[in-house]
């Protein structure tokens, strides 16, 4: 059994542990909103914050986060009220929507440690995550809103 | 306001005739006959042969009006921009209007295009093109209807009456009744009333249409409840993986089947037409069996395949041959004597890779099957819902009937999902097993046995007469994929050439290969436009003045050009070591104009695209918002298959595995600026999912033109391609 926070909750799972945090969250505990993208860390449609930190659950083993705090999208904020989420929505962000998630934990992130940061330093830090609809200049746009906002 | 998509209720059934399932009020059937749509009655609808006749709209007596959608949902905005189009001529207030997709039922619910029979495959950028009419004509006989009742209940003529946003009116006497107050006593008229064209709403007087309405999917994808197949989980069910033949459609001999079987948590291996299925109890122990599966495979027919070597030698070959089999694309005037009467004449080639999809949700399908093993249900996001309903039926031995599906958000389409093979693997799986099964190819397995963009060779001739005008016009593609892969935006009907003889030839080399967001646009514009480029440089003519005045371009493309000049302040100087490049392209009935402002890092090889402008004629703009989304993510999904992407084969085996050696777009690459501008016409709305993306490869290469004077003839153009062509 492997023990740890996630989404401020206490869990413990029955899981290898070698196996990657992505799947003991989407399968074991059963938060989808946390997607598979590529398996490998090279997209970052998995991305979670572990203890503040964004990290690929693709690539995390579940063994690694015993005893950690564990954050996904629906544990973001309550009520989906963080203000990047609120832009995402205003800017209507999302087109097929799947590595959506993962942009708005990695662009948490970012907020959490510049809480004003310019377009090149979101850039920078945004590049790891790919969107195939390419709503990349609209990212950028709410990541702006937000930190005026938030 | 609600929105229910099947599916989203992870693990009920959500029937076909939920939207019925309310307590009263007053639903429209839809019908389709030979003079196109007509909402019906339930109790007509009922006694039509198809028992299975669907509710298309509902009107509870709460006020909630619940419309069904077609529109498959992969980011495009459809899911909402269709039921507002029925909410429009119904005059329904939209804080009340309720979207539910809808069964997978063409018959029902399929759109009709041409003389084909009806569909619900979302591709092409049909969506608010082909269902436009007909939910415009459905939407005014609901309001229609309730009209009637209203009247009947005042005991005045219908005349008298009109509405606004879910209300009827008398404005005599200011009497009101919302349509949810109607829905309560009033009745669906066994015969319903006929619309005409003529009474639909003018468009002065749209509250919807063209006005900005949100889409519906936004707060689901911003906070991690939006529901994909991916995401479905059902009471029992077990984990799937694929390892397919590296070698397309090759059959798997044998394979390591007792040591896979002795892995923990393995349930089964099921063998398939091409591949072997490994299933778990978890997904992480399917995936390590995947990876531990040593499979011996027959012979498939791409072995021994070296797409380079075929690419960069055969394929001219094919075209230099005067043996080889040719087939007639197009043919207008007398392309011979104008060639043989020229003044001068131009040629040129180009070549194009093989692209991959690259949709972000890897494919996946879950299947269950009742207790007697007679019917099954399917969840997925697809673009045709009812291609897999139809696939699976076949697959399984089955009736329609027997094979329910389940409309799932699509996480990325672009014309990888609308065959139903993950649905049909599903199904083969979870018959095997008897339980309900999730099946999820790895990303590796999803570029492995992709459905390639195809790769193609071009070569153009032209012919201009003593006044340099072009009157002669030969356009030669050869690949495999025939009419369906290759042919696509070689008809150059937004220009003026009185002759023209447009060819394919074709080849084949047993590669799995498909539509692609545009397809065969993507090279044969590539081409075409590069092409007159060259043209315009050797009349030593602005390349918009030679369109206008040697190409003939129409009124339409003149627009195009003419607004796109505009926007970029064509004639300004760029900064230095900057230029910009022009091009145009037609998809799906739209015309769009673009260019580009680029640089070259001639140290690297690496082109920046730094600016573009988009001047795009689409018709009427429904849905603003998503219209611009849409061109400006074909925009960087036509950039990032122009400046990355290629497969390649080698022995028949796809060589790359994942996104680090097939290069996406990311956020680094994005241009400073997009501009995107829609000219202001009249006439229906045309495709816009599409519009945004050919255009730009040979925008790219004529501004490398201007800053190079060298000409990129390949795509992609890769940094290794840049240099290479640097040097020439």
């Amino acid at each position: 059994m492997v023990s740890f926070t996630l989404n401020g909750r206490q869990v413990s799972v029955d899981a290898a542990a070698n196996t990657p945090l992505l799947w003991v969250i989407r399968d074991h505990v059963g938060l989808t909103g946390t997607k598979y993208g590529c398996g490998a860390g090279l997209c970052g449609a998995c991305t979670v914050h572990l203890d503040g930190k964004a990290v690929r659950s693709c690539q995390t083993q579940v063994s690694e986060v015993t005893n950690k705090t564990v954050v996904t999208i629906e544990g973001l904020s309550p009520n989906a009220s963080h203000p990047l989420q609120k832009a995402w929505v205003a800017l209507e962000v999302p087109q097929c929507g799947y590595c959506q998630s993962g942009q708005i934990m990695k662009a948490a992130e970012l907020l959490a440690s510049t809480p004003k940061p310019d377009r090149a330093q979101i850039v920078a830090h945004m590049d790891g995550n790919i969107c195939r609809c390419g709503t990349y200049h609209r990212i950028i746009a709410a990541v702006e809103q937000a930190s005026r906002e938030g | 306001m609600t929105i229910a998509i099947k599916g989203s209720q992870k693990t009920s059934q959500v029937s076909r005739r939920s939207v019925l399932a309310g307590l009263g009020g007053m639903t429209f059937c839809l019908a389709f006959g030979s003079d196109g749509a007509s909402l019906l009655s339930e109790a007509q609808a009922n006694t039509m042969a198809n028992a299975q006749v669907t509710p298309w709209v509902r009107i509870s007596p709460e006020g909630t009006v619940t419309i069904l959608s077609a529109g498959a949902e992969m980011g495009q905005g459809s899911m909402t921009n269709l039921p507002m189009i029925l909410a429009e001529e119904m005059d329904a207030d939209w804080s009340k209007v309720a979207i539910e997709m809808a069964p997978a039922d063409a018959g029902v619910y399929g759109y009709m295009m041409n003389d084909s029979p009806r569909m619900m495959m979302i591709v092409g950028s049909r969506a608010t093109m082909y269902y436009y009419a007909d939910l415009r004509l459905a939407g005014a006989q609901v309001r229609k209807v309730l009209l009637m009742n209203a009247a009947e209940k005042w005991g005045v003529d219908v005349s008298m009456l009109r509405t606004e946003p879910g209300v009827v009116i008398n404005p005599g006497n200011g009497q009101r009744l919302t349509y949810g107050e109607i829905a309560a006593f009033g009745k669906v008229p066994s015969e319903l009333p006929k619309v005409d064209a003529k009474e639909l709403k003018a468009r002065k007087d749209w509250r919807l249409i063209g006005k900005g309405v949100p889409r519906r999917d936004m707060a689901a994808k911003s906070n991690g409840t939006a529901v994909f197949g991916l995401d479905i989980k059902l009471p029992g069910m077990v984990y799937a993986t694929t390892l397919h033949s590296p070698v397309h459609n090759a059959a798997p001999e044998s394979w390591n089947d007792a040591a896979i079987k002795a892995m923990p948590g393995i349930i089964a291996t099921v063998q398939l037409a091409n591949g072997v299925a490994v299933v778990a109890d978890r997904f992480e122990r399917a995936l390590a069996a995947r990876d531990a599966l040593k499979v011996v495979w027959k012979k498939g027919l791409a072995s021994g395949f070296n797409s380079e070597e075929a690419l960069n030698r055969d394929y001219a070959k094919i075209h230099h041959d005067p043996n080889t089999k040719s087939e007639s694309v197009h043919a207008a005037g007398d392309a011979k004597a104008a060639f043989a009467s020229a003044a001068k004449v131009y040629t040129a080639e180009f070549h194009s890779d093989y692209g991959y999809h690259a949709q972000m949700e890897p494919l996946n399908a879950v299947a269950r099957f009742n207790d007697a093993g007679d019917a099954i249900e399917i969840w997925e996001g697809t673009q045709a819902p009812d291609i897999a309903r139809t696939a699976v039926a076949k697959a399984l031995g089955f009736k329609e009937e027997q094979v329910t599906h389940h409309q799932c958000y699509i996480g990325g389409g672009f014309g990888r999902r609308n065959g139903g093979d993950e649905a049909v693997e599903a199904a083969h799986i979870a018959r095997a097993v008897r339980r309900p099964v999730k099946l999820i190819w790895t990303r590796t397995e999803d570029l492995a046995q992709g459905r390639f963009r195809p790769q193609s060779f071009q070569c153009l001739e032209a012919a201009t007469d003593a006044s340099g005008k072009v009157t002669g016009w030969k356009h030669c593609v050869i690949g495999d994929g025939g009419n369906m892969l290759l042919t696509g935006g070689m008809r150059i009907a937004y220009y003026g050439v009185p002759n023209q003889s447009l060819e394919l030839r074709g080849v084949s080399h047993g590669v799995q290969i498909k539509h692609w967001r545009a397809v065969a646009h993507v090279f044969n514009v590539f081409a075409i436009e590069s092409f007159i480029d060259q043209m315009a440089v050797d009349a030593n003519m602005d390349p918009i003045q030679f369109r206008f005045e040697r190409m003939g371009a129409t009124p339409k493309a003149r627009a195009c050009f003419e607004t796109v000049a505009r926007m970029c302040d064509w004639k300004a100087p760029r900064p230095a070591g900057r230029a910009i490049g022009i091009s145009i392209s037609e998809r799906s009935g739209s015309l769009g104009a673009g260019v580009v402002e680029i640089s070259v890092d001639r140290t690297s090889g690496k082109i920046k695209v730094h600016k573009v402008w988009v001047a795009a004629d689409g018709g009427i703009i429904v849905s603003p918002g998503p219209a611009k989304a849409n061109v400006e993510s074909a925009i960087i999904y036509g950039l990032s298959g122009v400046l990355h992407e290629r497969v390649t084969l080698k022995d028949g085996v796809v060589e790359q595995t994942n996104f680090h050696d097939y290069s996406l777009m990311r956020m680094s690459d994005l241009p400073d600026e997009m501009h995107v501008q829609f000219v202001d016409v009249e006439t229906r709305p045309t495709g816009l999912g599409e519009i945004g993306n050919p255009f730009i490869a040979a925008a790219v290469s004529n501004a490398f033109h201007r800053l190079t004077g060298k000409r990129l003839r390949h795509l992609p153009f890769t940094p290794e391609r840049v240099l290479e062509t640097l040097k020439t």
